[in-house]
């Protein structure tokens, strides 16, 4: 056992580091101020990675990637991780959309069209799977595609319908949209994908304000939104198939904690620079137990995910162990924002710009109400212990009484 | 990087699993409970015919010399099946305390002996409320030991026992003058303890006084993680056996939420206590500054994962889990057994946050 590197994953990880080092200050010295400039800088910085050959590490090269190993993608995500490195425009983009429509796309021209300019960073996309009446149950969604002719005379697909919770959607160039093509069969057997123009005629995108004040994601609209044939993925009724491709990816996107979120570091000076009315706070042995929990837990997933890497840097698949990370990371981030505000009594309450002078608790406070979004974002809570349940511990599906009867009838159930 | 167990250490593991399941099933367990004997003699006597007691004694002291981690790989499978035999008591315990810290007297007389079966080593570390290996009141002077030491897992088996007392590790024979053995009753019906009652009685010091006793208590942390992860698995993997056989409303329990989150639960804590085990067993193979942190999480990882396998396993068993026939009580006393082997929760929560305020204190 051993944490190093193989000769061959040191000799990428040296190149990453020398090109990351020559280029850092093409995101140390950009202006973070606004979105507008934000995103602005997230463009240059991703154009800038694509000229270097770090964008589609793990791609075929006859998409234009890299043909790379998953090591070399790991090892470039931990040394960018280092600069803070803004990368969150692509994440769905280039971490999901895009691995779909260079797998499922009908024609080389699709793949020529989209994918380069995405690696550039040049458009930015998102992916239109949710909708009010189907969150978990994702097959369940009813926006509409049905065939038309084009004013050319070509096949084309009229889209009409809503999604929501896209993240990204009001910053985006492109998306890939599920829908259904054929509501008289079972609800997993009628759905299509398609790529669709953000900015097509139809097109409508409203901001979702979150609890946490902010607004990532948002609510879409299609009214009679015209889609040519040539932008399906996969075939006619496939979209299922297609989807968990995505889906597999974003699991993956989703997994880790975020980088801003607080942990047990953080913890112990909090817990330090409280003195509660039994002692200093770090002292109590109540105390030191949920640090220890939270320890169990984040280096848990921490040292799980080497397992995962480790399997992976020796050839071998990685065991289904890496699927417990995201319902681990979520709870604990918002055990532990909670925990920290109550050491601090009242003054746990403050925020902004009342905020107390308490090592970190703005950041507990900031990642309590997120972590509330993570339990739910790329898979429940529940969802995801379905999914451990069933796909790895081999146990019964649930019982779905909608599953074998047409769309229309099933619609009509609850 | 390299976090996974060598090719040679799964191959053992695949013969201890087969040897385990064919020759130390529940029913060996059972009989050793029911009949109150110290510990399964025939299947002990098989254990040392395959090399497990000589693992990591050095070769000098007709021992294999393996490696810390295929002894982490021994102790998970005999954690699986509750094996009634000496194994962490003398293998895990005794037998480690004597390599890292024997003198050379003390392993030029007794590795041999275990090596070979001729000797069983036991550990005592408790002493009533005080952390076990923690302010012992023993009184040792002049080579001679008075004070009890209660609950001693497998006293009754062994020939000696490495004793904490105040001042680090101690070696006492259990055949001489001054030490008296007495059975006592605990939780664990399988493995049995005793009281030692020391009077007078002759013991020799280890090498390494408190900083032995010390590594001592952190590499015995990752190795009971070892056995607890087995214990949670095995547990996890009999809850989920019946869930998927047993009926109730019309279809198998399995196909329940409330079951499945369950089960989806224990594999999440067993996941994550196998992880921190496999982050000990790499800081005791390397001797690594990281030990402490990774012992303690390592034990309270697997501590935790055992117990709530073991509770929910007799949950999901319902009644039956509940009788004295179904063998879910083997997990479920044996995870309190382990957790009050080495100190409890708060205990090692004590000593987690303080390496990582240390190491905090010098990345500053």
């Amino acid at each position: 056992m051993d944490f190093e590197d193989t000769p061959e994953e040191a000799a990428y990880r040296a190149k990453v580091k020398a090109w990351l080092d020559a280029n850092k200050d093409a995101i140390q010295q950009e202006d973070y101020s606004s979105r507008a400039e934000s995103v602005a800088a997230a463009k240059r910085w991703q154009a800038r990675k694509y000229e270097a050959g770090f964008v589609g590490i793990t791609w075929p090269k006859a998409v234009g990637g890299q043909g790379g190993t998953p090591m070399q993608q790991i090892i470039f995500n931990q040394e960018e991780a280092k600069f803070n490195a803004p990368t969150g425009l692509y994440a769905i983009g280039l971490g999901m959309c895009i691995p779909t429509v260079f797998s499922h796309g009908l024609t080389p021209d699709i793949a020529q069209r989209y994918v380069p300019v995405a690696m550039k960073g040049e458009e930015v996309w998102c992916q239109l799977f949710s909708e009010p009446a189907a969150g978990s149950d994702l097959a369940g969604i009813r926006t509409r595609a049905e065939r038309a002719k084009g004013p050319d005379g070509g096949d084309e697909w009229v889209i009409n319908g809503q999604k929501v919770w896209t993240s990204g959607a009001h910053l985006s160039d492109f998306g890939i949209v599920v829908t259904r093509t054929d509501p008289s069969v079972p609800k997993h057997k009628g759905l299509t994908m398609f790529i669709v123009d953000m900015k097509a005629p139809g097109m409508e995108v409203r901001p979702i304000k979150q609890m946490s004040g902010g607004s990532e994601f948002n609510e879409v609209f299609f009214t009679d939104v015209r889609v040519k044939d040539t932008h399906r993925l996969g075939a006619v009724g496939d979209g299922w198939k297609v989807s968990l491709t995505t889906l597999m990816h974003e699991r993956l996107a989703v997994g880790g904690k975020p980088a801003s979120a607080p942990g047990v570091k953080e913890m112990i000076e909090l817990a330090k620079s409280i003195d509660l009315a039994e002692g200093n706070a770090l002292e109590q042995s109540h105390v030191r137990q949920r640090i220890a929990d939270a320890y169990v837990a984040d280096r848990g997933i921490s040292l799980t995910s080497m397992r995962t890497i480790s399997a992976l840097s020796s050839g071998r698949t990685p065991g289904p162990e890496s699927s417990i990370s995201k319902v681990v990371v979520a709870k604990t981030m918002q055990d532990i924002g909670a925990f920290a505000a109550d050491l601090c009594e009242g003054a746990g309450l403050l925020m902004g710009e009342d905020s107390p002078n308490i090592p970190h608790l703005s950041r507990f406070q900031t990642s309590y109400i997120g972590a509330a979004g993570l339990r739910i974002a790329g898979g429940t809570d529940e969802i995801l212990r379905n999914i451990i349940a069933e796909r790895v511990l081999g146990l019964p599906g649930e019982i779905r009484p909608d599953k074998d009867i047409p769309f229309s009838e099933a619609a009509k159930l609850g | 990087m390299n976090f996974q167990f060598s090719e040679e250490a799964e191959a053992l593991r695949e013969q201890a699993r087969r040897f385990l399941e064919d020759k130390s099933g529940h029913d060996k367990a059972r009989a050793v409970m029911e009949s109150g004997v110290s510990h399964d003699a025939a299947l002990w006597a098989e254990i040392v015919g395959l090399g497990w007691t000589a693992l990591r004694i050095p070769e000098e002291h007709g021992g294999l010399g393996l490696s810390v981690l295929e002894l982490c790989v021994l102790a998970e499978e005999i954690g699986r099946v509750v094996a009634p035999v000496p194994f962490t008591s003398s293998v895990l315990l005794a037998t480690e305390a004597l390599i890292a810290a024997g003198t050379d007297a003390q392993k030029a007389k007794w590795l041999p002996k275990l090596a070979d079966g001729s000797a069983i080593g036991a550990v005592a570390l408790a002493e009533g409320t005080a952390t076990p290996g923690h302010r012992s009141s023993l009184k040792i002077t002049g080579g001679k030991a008075s004070g009890v030491k209660v609950p001693v897992q497998d006293a009754a088996a062994a020939d000696f026992l490495i004793l904490s007392g105040p001042d680090g590790l101690y070696l006492v024979e259990t055949k001489t003058s001054g030490v008296t053995v007495d059975a006592v009753e605990t939780i664990d019906l399988v493995r049995r303890s005793s009281r030692v009652t020391l009077n007078d009685a002759p013991v020799e010091a280890l090498d390494g006084g408190q900083a032995a006793l010390d590594k001592f208590l952190q590499s015995s942390a990752v190795l009971l993680a070892f056995e607890g992860v087995g214990g949670a698995d095995a547990a996890m993997e009999m809850a989920l056996a019946y869930a998927q056989d047993r009926v109730a409303f019309g279809r198998k329990i399995a196909g329940y939420q409330a079951v499945k989150h369950r089960l989806a639960d224990m594999y999440i804590k067993n996941q994550l206590a196998r992880s921190h085990s496999y982050y000990g067993a790499w800081a005791l193979l390397t001797d690594a500054p990281e030990l402490v942190q990774a012992a303690a999480g390592a034990r309270l990882a697997a501590m935790d994962a055992f117990q709530f396998a073991g509770e929910e396993n007799v949950q999901l068993h319902g009644g039956i889990g509940f009788t004295w026939e179904s063998n879910c009580q083997f997990y479920y006393r044996r995870a309190r057994l382990l957790t009050l082997t080495l100190g409890a929760k708060s205990h090692w929560s004590d000593v987690l946050v303080r390496s990582l305020e240390q190491r905090n204190a010098l990345a500053a």
